[in-house]
């Protein structure tokens, strides 16, 4: 099915499985440890691989001396760019070329791969391997090399400008202006389980257990690296311990494994350490972004540019995508977003959950809350005031836009009337309160996604996808979609996933998993339906599906009846007319409320609430956790994570967790996400949005903007830390 | 990691026998010394493990105080009634520390003995005194967020970043220990850690193969004891700045104090000073300003961690008020 036109009725909207709060259907096989990722498949005769990182930033291998670490116990081969095969190149999501040669374009590059009996011996090997550098002067530092800064042509994102009407005039002769300049930390995934492969050959075969949020792509991008066909290439990775992007391409540790694992012709597996993770894999580019507003008295935007730069290796055009939301959250005549790129040595930047909106409505919706105090309007009356009729940039409808109501009923929940809009008022004890709030939107896109549903004799039924369920709840929601269906308990459904030898499937990213390969499950479950009736001699159009079996009028046939051995069916789904023509976005609002003590600075989340509308909900308990782990996010943007890069070395100084710091549970004290009823019947046969990243976008501007109500500290630096806010709270003295 | 031997020690004297040896290492929880290990920060080349050791007691001193054996595990110690009861600064300072099964495993004497969390001494290809002596000091021109601002020198300015050793030595205890010949000591700790100078890689007034086999703590001083952390999230987070205090006041009137801090300085920070200051005195703004400028003196930033200075003040300030608020 292709999306070009509105689903219309379908069985989905009756009352069903879908949408309940069930239990994970994998979650007894995580809490026993039942549930096998790609480090622990057990393989005989298996090797273990260990990386050496360059430790420069950028310059030449002089010298690599191998011979200590080649002798050292178990050692069974170090392979370096001498003895590395031939590789094919592209940027970081066509191809993951490794030890190419004696260059070091980034920290952490992988310049040796030491191969041993056990993990330990080959650890300990790697400390043996002596190198020797031509260091040579790197380009670190965002902010210092701002003036190199190009405009960026990626071939698969949007355009880095644009523009409608005349910006800076308008800007210059609005009555009100606002002309602020926000800066993002550079930040690293940290999901938890660590980057790993399992590579193996079988003649000219190869299969890797890895953890890879996107398997089709990724088989496509081993294959290209490796000069194979891509049919000679498996990928298994039914479990992964998280990714937030960090795992959507291939990574060295894939690359590194195939290679020695083949000239090994044994298996050879690989974890990154939680050390290397934040050289060797990537990260999001730190930012600098200058919004400026302009309205009328009232409010209504006459002006609204967003200018962004970001950094990224000189043979990359990925940039942070800050400023497209930019385009469609408001309305306003008078538009200009710009994207530039600054060519850095440091490691690749690339996509980290919500990329580009997650930092940008960090700028932006705080920008909305300065200009709000200017026209002394409420935040969420300014933003009704610029509510936009259809999309301000494309001129296209949306296909569902509920923000007003997002913020109107988090109002309400939260308690936002109790907000005082002047700062520094309230207190509890040596806490400054203050509550803040901030919009939240998100595109839904939709991939090219295929699925097979075969109904057993016994009554089962096994859904297979390559699609991966990263801890999101992917397993669980294809298996409520299959059950209501087919008409069978959830217990009764298969869900195999994570196997390039099934059906391609989009994958988890972008907020696409969930719409895309549920979509091409609910495709297939249509056409099994339709053969099973054909097969009962029923009209598929009127027969129902229940408890196992299948009725129309008052005749009824028990599923298991008709398969015979087994029956399948295919399902696919594919972007269409839809996608351009409609603006699909989901949306939501934030509320938060923080302390800040008035003598250390120290900041503190005391509750947070989220209001979020995203079609239709598959599954009430999985959709609320991912909007919270959003909203956790948020508060680790706003307050805690930040990679700090060293100019003099151009590495990242705290690459371990005990330093870079993400939120704890003692941060995350009372939190909620609600979702409110929607159906977006232009976006795919679900009638969803993606949720998977929308609870982050726009949490990190909640939080600042309540340090702002709390304190009267306004900080564009993000991360808002004490240091920052000491300066600024009373005088103690 | 490189690779070592290991052997199980049956008693302190067997202990402290295989520890003087070069490349020995006393293994304790090994919460601290292990992360080490595997970045090869640390390379012993035999591990002495002290766990079976009877070193797990908590016990009354004759003289009204307690005894903490070294093997007590922090969560123990924490829980401890005696402690809880008498030592409250000593209960909140381990809680404030790392993570519950952190706790759970980490010793009195591995506390004690951590090492700093400098971020150059974690990564062995950076220069750093501390690990490599005459290297050089990475953090001096670098990022030094986390780092000290008073006892450092040109050759390190590392902090120790334990919460207990805070509250310890605010609590003017004694460390005890052994040697191979048998001999103990009860070593003050107000002796027992020492400024970096130009030999940073020494952090004690330990001799090789000298084992802790105790802490002890007089009877606490009179007044009520508070143990503030200042840290950049709500838990398992190391000090910025903390501040053990014990503090004998009454309606509006100090009678004495003792103030320890941590995060400031390569060691637990104690300021006699400071206290004079505070002995005797009204409990005003006045009396705290000098005070937190009597801690202060000397104090050097370094760029990253020059905001240190205002927080100490003003953290200090915070905790005096709190504790004599009448
Ligand atoms: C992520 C993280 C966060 C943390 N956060 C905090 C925090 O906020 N605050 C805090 O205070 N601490 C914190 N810690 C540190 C923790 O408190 C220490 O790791 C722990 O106390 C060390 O105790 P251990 O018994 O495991 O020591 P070990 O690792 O076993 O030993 C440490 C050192 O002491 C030596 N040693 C041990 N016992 C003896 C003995 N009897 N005689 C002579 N030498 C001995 C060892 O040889 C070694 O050099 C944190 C640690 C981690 C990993
Ligand atoms: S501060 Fe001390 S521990 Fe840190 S790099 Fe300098 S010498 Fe090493």
């Amino acid at each position: 099915m292709e999306m070009n036109s509105p689903v219309g009725a379908n069985v989905l909207d009756t009352p069903g499985i879908v949408g309940k709060p069930i239990d994970r259907v994998d979650g007894p096989l995580k809490v026993t440890g039942g549930a096998r990722y790609a480090y622990e498949v057990q393989e005989n005769n298996v090797l273990y691989g260990f990386v050496v990182e360059a430790s420069i930033g950028k310059g030449r291998i002089k010298s690599i001396e191998t011979r200590a670490a080649e002798k050292a116990p178990g050692v069974a081969l170090v392979l370096t760019h001498r003895n590395a095969p031939a590789q094919g190149t592209g940027n970081h999501r066509e191809a993951h070329p490794v030890l190419t040669g004696p260059q070091v374009t980034g920290y952490g590059q992988p310049v040796a791969f030491v191969v041993a009996n056990s993990f330990e011996e080959a650890r300990a090997a790697a400390y043996l391997v002596n190198v020797k550098y031509d260091r040579s002067n790197g380009k670190y530092a965002l902010r210092a090399n701002l003036n190199e800064a190009r405009v960026p042509k990626p071939s698969d994102a949007p355009a880095a400008d644009s523009a409608v009407g005349d910006f800076a005039i308008a800007f210059a002769s609005a009555p009100v202006q606002l002309d602020v300049t926000y800066t993002t930390p550079l930040q690293s995934h940290a999901m938890m389980e660590p980057h790993a492969t399992l590579a193996m050959w079988d003649g000219d075969k190869l299969m890797l257990h890895t953890a890879n949020q996107m398997l089709n792509q990724g088989q496509q991008v081993i294959a290209t690296t490796l000069k194979i066909p891509v049919e000679n290439v498996r990928l298994i990775s039914p479990f992964i311990g998280g990714g937030f992007g960090g795992k959507l391409w291939v990574n060295a540790d894939a690359i590194l494994a195939a290679i020695a694992s083949r000239q090994l012709k044994r298996p050879v597996k690989i974890a990154l350490t939680r050390q290397q993770i934040f050289h060797v894999t990537t990260h999001r580019s730190d930012t600098i972004q200058r919004v400026r507003l302009g309205t009328d008295r009232e409010g209504h935007i006459l002006a609204i540019g967003h200018d962004v730069f970001s950094g990224n290796l000189p043979s990359e055009q990925t940039y942070e995508g800050a400023a497209l939301q930019t385009r469609t959250l408001y309305a306003g005549p008078n538009r200009l977003t710009r994207h530039r790129l600054a060519p850095l040595d440091i490691p690749v930047a690339s996509s980290m959950r919500a990329p580009g909106e997650s930092v940008g409505l960090m700028a932006l919706e705080c920008a909305m809350d300065e200009i709000a105090e200017k026209l002394n309007l409420d935040p969420i009356e300014l933003r009704v005031l610029n509510e936009p009729s259809e999309d301000p940039e494309k001129h296209i409808p949306y296909s569902s836009r509920h923000l007003i109501p997002c913020m109107q009923e988090g109002a309400r929940r939260f308690g936002w009337d109790k907000r005082n809009p002047k700062p520094g008022q309230v207190r509890d004890g040596r806490w400054l309160v203050g509550i803040g709030m901030a919009a939240a939107t998100r595109g839904n896109p939709l991939l090219l996604s295929k699925a097979n549903v075969r109904l057993g004799p016994d009554g089962t039924c096994t859904v297979r996808m390559a699609m991966t369920d990263i801890g999101t709840g992917t397993y669980t929601i294809l298996a409520q979609i299959a059950a209501e269906m087919l008409g069978l308990p959830t217990e009764r459904i298969q869900v195999e996933l994570g196997d390039t030898s099934f059906p391609q499937a989009a994958g988890s990213g972008g907020s696409w998993g969930a719409g895309s390969s549920g979509s091409a499950l609910f495709e297939a479950c249509n056409a099994l339906r339709e053969k099973l009736a054909r097969t009962a001699g029923m009209d598929p159009a009127t027969a129902r599906f229940a408890n196992g079996s299948i009725a129309s009028g008052d005749q009824s046939r028990k599923l298991t009846d008709l398969v015979g051995v087994g029956m399948d069916a295919d399902g696919e789904i594919r972007p269409g007319r839809n996608n351009k023509d409609f603006s699909q976005q989901s949306y939501g609002a934030h509320f938060a409320e923080v302390g800040v003590d008035e003598d250390t600075g120290e900041v503190r989340v005391r509750r947070m609430l989220g209001v979020f509308t995203a079609g239709r909900v598959l599954n009430a308990k999985t959709a609320r956790s991912q909007a919270i782990g959003g909203m956790v996010f948020g508060v680790g943007a706003a307050l805690h994570e930040e990679m700090t890069l060293d100019p003099r070395f151009g590495y990242f100084v705290n690459h371990d967790l005990a330093e870079y710091h993400v939120p704890v549970h003692a941060d995350i004290p009372d939190i909620d996400a609600v979702f409110l009823a929607e159906l977006d019947d232009q976006s795919n046969p679900l009638k969803s949005k993606g949720i998977g990243e929308l609870g982050i976008c726009g949490a990190g501007a909640s939080i600042a903007n309540a340090i702002y109500n709390a304190c009267g500290a306004r900080i564009r630096d993000y991360p808002v830390t004490l240091a920052k806010l000491l300066s600024r709270l009373p005088v103690r003295a | 990691m490189k690779a070592f031997t290991y052997q199980r020690a049956d008693s302190t004297a067997q202990a402290a026998a295989a520890a003087v040896k070069p490349g020995a290492k006393i293994i304790a929880g090994g919460t601290n010394l292990l992360d080490l290990m595997k970045l090869q920060v640390e390379t012993p080349s035999n591990l002495v493990d002290i766990n079976r050791l009877p070193l797990d007691k908590i016990e009354e001193t004759p003289d009204g105080g307690l005894r903490i054996g070294t093997l007590v595990r922090n969560s123990d110690l924490a829980a401890d009634p005696h402690v809880r009861q008498r030592y409250g600064v000593l209960s909140r300072a381990l809680l404030a520390g790392a993570s519950a099964q952190l706790r759970n495993k980490a010793t009195t004497s591995g506390n004690l003995l951590q090492r700093t969390r400098c971020y150059y001494f974690y990564d062995v290809t950076k220069p750093c005194n501390k690990r490599s002596p005459g290297s050089g000091c990475a953090a001096l021109a670098g990022f030094n967020r986390i780092h000290a601002v008073l006892g450092t020198s040109e050759h390190c300015i590392a902090t120790h970043p334990s919460d207990m050793a805070v509250a310890m030595q605010a609590l003017d205890a004694k460390v005890e220990t052994v040697n191979r010949q048998g001999e103990t000591k009860a070593i003050p700790i107000a002796e027992f850690y020492r400024l970096p100078g130009n030999t940073p890689e020494i952090e004690t007034s330990l001799k090789p193969g000298e084992i802790i086999t105790a802490v002890t703590l007089p009877p606490p001083p009179p007044g009520v004891q508070l143990y503030r952390k200042v840290r950049d999230r709500a838990s398992y987070a190391f000090a910025l700045v903390s501040v053990a205090a014990i503090v004998d006041s009454n309606r509006g009137r100090i009678r004495s104090a003792r103030l320890a801090f941590g995060g400031l300085a390569p060691k637990p920070w104690r300021s006699a000073q400071a206290e004079q200051r505070l002995a005797n005195a009204p409990s005003t703004t006045t009396t705290f300003n000098s005070t937190a400028a009597a801690v202060l003196e000397g104090a050097r930033g370094f760029g990253g961690n020059d905001f240190k200075m205002p927080l100490t003040r003003r953290t200090l300030h915070s905790v005096l008020a709190e504790m004599t608020r009448t």
